[in-house]
């Protein structure tokens, strides 16, 4: 199962959002076949009975009290957007 | 001499006699970037005027208090600064001008009155070994500008080494503190995982990602990181631990202390200038009454490719924020949603993030969790494990930082797997979450930094400290300066 | 060949917390755009989320609420896709250890009761709003973003579309009850997706599901499932094959209307959040929510029927909403007799609400001024008559019934000298009446009465005026 196709290189840029041409597809493929290969050695290790580590640190329950708070302003919220109208965000839409 | 040979202690204490000003300082940093950083390219957004000012001010009101009073610093430029372009090293961010709010880091160091001199370069979102993925310009080693200074926090590290600022901020995903260190003959803190806030650290794999100090001496970098640990709030993995005096660690005395050198640490493709240097450490260790013995840490070397899968699946989620609609560069040809999404993001991100965001993609999607992301989880428990297991017996692990010293600009910048070979020896301790700093010990024939690594337990970074500086004491590497301005690079 | 008709529901419901679900953020609905929002809910870079404690306590007690078992063990995942409305393109969601699982509710159709499982129900925030204009682009407003939602998501129990306007008004009534949520689907405080299956009699294999969204009320989710019942079985028994689709139901032609079909499942990535440390609920912490779960409407249903002796109908209806049933509470709990209280708010109060499209905290009508109304009835201040017009001024315009009866001169004439002399002139003016009422027509004596009454305002005391008129026609 080492390796990745051309195909799914594409389906991936896709889902990642990332436009990439048929060269760089080709690219991508070579490098990533190459690093999913060298990942493959982790198959060496019997694993059937570890659990997974997301957290390396034992911590639970971390929570904030239910207490509204200002922060910034309307003005400050729209400072770097490359588009806005009227106190919104503007984006084209789904369809050209 | 430059001001910036004496430590931030020894300024602290000029600046309270007034022997120096705050403004003396200032100078001294801009006056140096000003003549070298045209060879080592370490600032990416200098704030001048500002930090002008503000030494002016601070000069009007001395504070005695204030644990950094007036000392300059560069912040690595994927730490936020309310006010203050924001990078990441990347041209989707080059018109980040305000990102509105200063990380924890930032706001615990300016309460101790430090100026922030500008944002250092590195590897665009911290992807990368070497600071040749700045979009930008990378920056060059300054003990020799044909060569790389390590990365991502290659700015941070060459910065400090030019003697441009007496610290800096980087921050270490896989290495990105301690490698650079290593290549730039600097010291280099990863604290532990949970140690220092994360909020306001432009995420890379939260699960790996931690802020440390980048200084000349291992004095300086306790009193940097005694400022910046601590619990916050805005960090719910941020550790309530208490943050003890770092400074009053360093005692010079390791006597008895027990050093695990692990075989994998000194294996093959360890270069054996690299393998001298450590070994000759280590007899100055045993000749500072430590005893160190081998040991094995056997799943060190499934280390990177569990490091990649992870960090590049959290990646992958991390950076799909840089979507092109609330800030950041959208593309010009985004003429519908989707071409909206692409676009800014294709023309924003250089290969090594696309690469990377692909790889955590692949690893996350329908089908390949479990034998990627998960396996990788798992490997990961082993991983710690090998360490929980040492650092019983040991207080500390000692090995080099990086395989070699620092590789020439453009030799392995097309090899994404030789790339990331560089971090074998960093990527396991920020995988066990465990702290690791990197100190000079000694060069290579070509006259480059080597690097010790020590690592111990989570939250002892006090005994990481102690032997840091009972060797660096012994020894006198840290002293030595490297070449730059008026000689030619 | 007959068909079996397989529903599912997936419901989101915003929790009233202050503040957001993983920011400080005010959560509040209908203020400009992008004012109630912070670079967390923006999703700068840089930015953590921080877990509302308050959003975990509102969606256990729903849970429980919903009879769900409580995961001991629970944590977020990251669900990854693109939006403008999703900032971080992605959604902090729960993915494999839900808060809640195997709940369920028990409706009631036709007077049959049936019990419907929840398969799941958890924690994620909203996302922000889009709205799409006709000139190319579309404007976002993040102020939603980061609203703790609950989604809850239904066993394939429901076989009619009346059984998930059943489940759906229920569920609703159960959550107001607990007090985490308006359930304001007007407001989007509740929303509904629902899909729908049918397979033939006796297959065990479920068919291909299409589901429905942009539903706007539970009334338009009933009639999208049953359109969508019929188009399905049309299909198939035309030869046809149902396809994984999404439609929506249009409120003008009443059809569901196909968005778009689905490929294949699609890929949200999901991952544990590492930025969020896993929750552990212990039995403390649980039985603690537990017990600030209110009286749930089958219980009050029960107590009514039980305690109060009200009619089970009576009791349904006043249990029906919380507010409903609340409003009766305070209105017993201020006097008020409960059988006329009930007969008040199912009579009158209903009929305005329906005939104004009005919510019951919309009137003016108080439950303490409908309790004086009502004692003012009792001890014979007004007449029910009387009380009509005092009832029409309080729903309208609210105030104290005892000060509108004095300054409208509404109080009821029981006087006894008052009253033989207007029913004395009354009796004079209509001789005739007097003679049919003795010639044994009893029709005659409603005529006076009514006369009275019209001499009074209606304010004379009926009672009274009857024992008076029977005793002055006597004498004469």
């Amino acid at each position: 199962m080492a390796d990745i196709s051309k195909d799914e290189v594409k389906h991936v840029a896709n889902l990642a959002r990332l436009a990439i041409s048929e060269e760089e597809a080709d690219m991508f493929t070579k490098q990533l076949s190459s690093i999913i290969e060298y990942a493959e050695q982790l198959n060496e290790l019997d694993t059937e009975h570890v659990e997974p580590t997301t957290h390396v640190l034992d911590l639970k329950n971390v929570m904030r009290k239910d207490e509204p708070k200002e922060w910034i302003s309307k003005d400050e919220a729209l400072r770097n957007a490359p588009d806005k109208q009227e106190g919104y965000f503007r984006v084209p839409s789904i369809m050209e | 001499m430059s001001l910036f040979d004496h430590s931030i202690k020894q300024l602290e204490e000029m600046l309270h006699k007034k022997e120096i000003s705050a403004e003396d300082l200032v100078d001294a940093s801009y006056d140096r970037i000003h003549e070298v950083d045209d060879q080592v390219k370490a600032f990416l957004t200098l704030d001048e005027e500002h930090a002008r000012n503000q030494a002016k001010q601070l000069d009007a009101a001395p504070d005695e208090n204030a644990r950094l009073f007036a000392i300059p610093a560069g912040i690595k430029d994927n730490i936020v600064t309310k006010g203050l372009r924001t990078t990441c090293g990347s041209q989707f961010l080059k018109n980040f001008d305000d990102p509105l709010y200063n990380a924890t880091v930032v706001d615990k160091l300016n309460a101790e009155k430090i100026v922030t001199v500008g944002k250092l370069n590195m590897d665009e979102f911290a992807m990368g070994s070497s600071n040749e993925n700045s979009s930008y310009t990378p920056t060059r080693n300054p003990w020799n500008t044909d060569y790389v200074p390590g990365g991502s926090s290659g700015g941070s590290a060459a910065s400090v080494a030019a003697g441009e600022v007496p610290f800096a901020l980087g921050s270490d995903t896989g290495g990105s503190i301690r490698q650079p260190a290593s290549f730039c003959g600097v010291v280099g803190m990863k604290p532990t995982y949970g140690r220092v806030s994360r909020f306001g650290l432009v995420a890379f794999a939260s699960s790996l990602d931690q802020v440390g100090p980048i200084t000349r001496s291992v004095e300086d970098n306790a009193r940097i990181l005694e400022v910046i640990s601590g619990h916050d709030k805005m960090d719910s993995t941020s550790a309530d631990v208490d943050v003890p005096s770092y400074t009053d660690k360093l005692t010079g005395d390791v006597k008895g202390m027990k050093i695990a050198v692990p075989k994998e640490y000194l294996a093959e493709g360890v270069a054996p200038e690299v393998k001298e240097a450590v070994m000759s450490a280590l007899s100055v260790y045993e000749s500072l009454g430590a005893e160190w013995e081998k040991v094995s840490l056997p799943h060190s070397k499934y280390a990177v490719a569990a490091y990649y899968l992870l960090a590049s699946s959290e990646a992958s989620a991390n950076l799909a924020r840089f979507d092109g609609v609330r800030y950041g560069v959208r593309s010009e040809k985004a003429d519908n949603m989707m071409d909206m999404f692409t676009y800014s993001r294709s023309e924003g991100f250089g290969d090594e993030v696309k690469r990377r965001i692909m790889l955590g993609t692949f690893a996350l999607s329908s089908g390949y969790y479990d034998a990627y992301y998960k396996k990788a989880q798992k490997v990961r428990t082993l991983i710690k494990n090998d360490f929980d297991n040492i650092l019983k017996d040991y207080d500390v692990v000692i090995g080099p930082t990086a395989p070699t010293p620092a590789f020439k600009v453009g030799e392995k910048v097309d090899d994404p797997l030789t790339m990331y070979a560089n971090d074998i020896l960093t990527i396991p301790v920020n995988l066990a979450g465990v702290p690791g700093i990197s100190v000079p010990c000694g060069f290579s024939e070509s006259g480059l930094p080597i690097g010790l690594q020590v690592i111990g337990n989570a939250f002892d970074e006090g005994t990481v400290y102690r032997a840091a500086h009972a060797y660096e004491q012994a020894t006198d590497h840290h002293t030595k300066r490297p070449q730059l301005g008026g000689a030619k690079s | 060949m007959n068909f079996e008709t397989i529903i599912g529901l997936e419901v989101h419901v915003e929790l009233k917390t202050e503040s957001k679900i993983f920011s400080s953020s005010p959560n509040a609905f209908g203020d400009k755009p992008n004012s109630n929002i912070n670079p967390i809910d923006l999703a700068y870079p840089g930015v953590l989320p921080v877990l509302n404690e308050e959003a975990v306590n509102y969606a256990m007690k729903a849970a429980l609420a919903l009879n769900c078992d409580i995961a001991a063990n629970t944590k977020f995942d990251r669900k990854n896709y693109f939006y403008p409305d999703n900032p971080k393109a992605y959604q902090i969601s729960q993915f494999d250890q839900p808060i809640g699982e195997n709940g369920w509710i028990e409706i009631e159709v036709n007077g049959e009761k049936k019990r419907i499982g929840i398969t799941r129900l958890h924690m994620e925030e909203d996302a922000g709003k889009l709205t799409h204009q006709d000139d190319g682009h579309s404007l976002v407003d993040f102020n939603r973003q980061g609203t703790p939602l609950i989604e809850i998501v239904s066993e394939p129990d429901i076989r009619t579309p009346e059984e998930a306007y059943a489940y759906l008004e229920k569920l609703k009534n159960i959550i107001q009850y607990t007090g985490v949520s308006d359930c304001k689907m007007e407001e989007g405080s509740l929303r509904c997706d629902a899909n729908l299956s049918i397979r033939p009699i006796g297959q065990e294999e479920f068919g291909v599901k299409t589901e429905l969204k942009n539903l706007n009320s539970f009334s338009f989710v009933q009639k999208g499932l049953e359109f969508e019942e019929k188009r399905q079985e049309q299909e198939l028994l035309s030869g046809g094959e149902i396809l994984q689709e999404t439609r929506r139901y249009d409120e003008k032609t009443k059809e569901t209307i196909l968005m778009r079909v689905k490929e294949g499942s699609d890929d949200y990535r999901y991952f544990p959040e590492p930025d969020l440390v896993p929750l552990y609920i212990d039995d403390e912490w649980k039985e603690r929510i537990r017990a600030e779960i209110p009286e749930l409407p089958d219980a009050r249903k029960q107590r009514y029927i039980n305690e109060m002796e009200l009619p089970e109908y009576d009791a349904a209806v006043l249990t029906s909403s919380k507010e409903m049933s609340d409003f009766f509470e305070v209105a017993v709990h201020h006097g008020a007799d409960i059988k006329q209280a009930s007969n008040w708010l199912m009579g009158d109060v209903l009929a305005y609400m329906n005939k104004h499209y009005m919510e019951l905290n919309e009137l003016a009508l108080t439950p303490e001024a409908l309790a004086t109304m009502i004692k003012l009835i009792e001890d014979g201040t007004i007449s029910s008559k009387i009380a009509k017009k005092v009832f029409a001024e309080l729903v309208e315009n609210g105030g104290d019934p005892e000060k509108i009866v004095k300054e409208k001169g509404l109080v009821q004439i029981s006087d006894e000298g008052q009253l033989t002399e207007i029913i004395t002139k009354v009796l004079d003016e209509n001789e005739q009446s007097i003679i049919d009422y003795q010639n044994g027509k009893d029709r005659a004596i409603k005529y006076l009465v009514g006369q009275v009454m019209k001499a009074t305002k209606g304010q004379a005391n009926p009672p009274m005026v009857n024992k008076i008129l029977q005793q002055e026609i006597d004498k004469r």
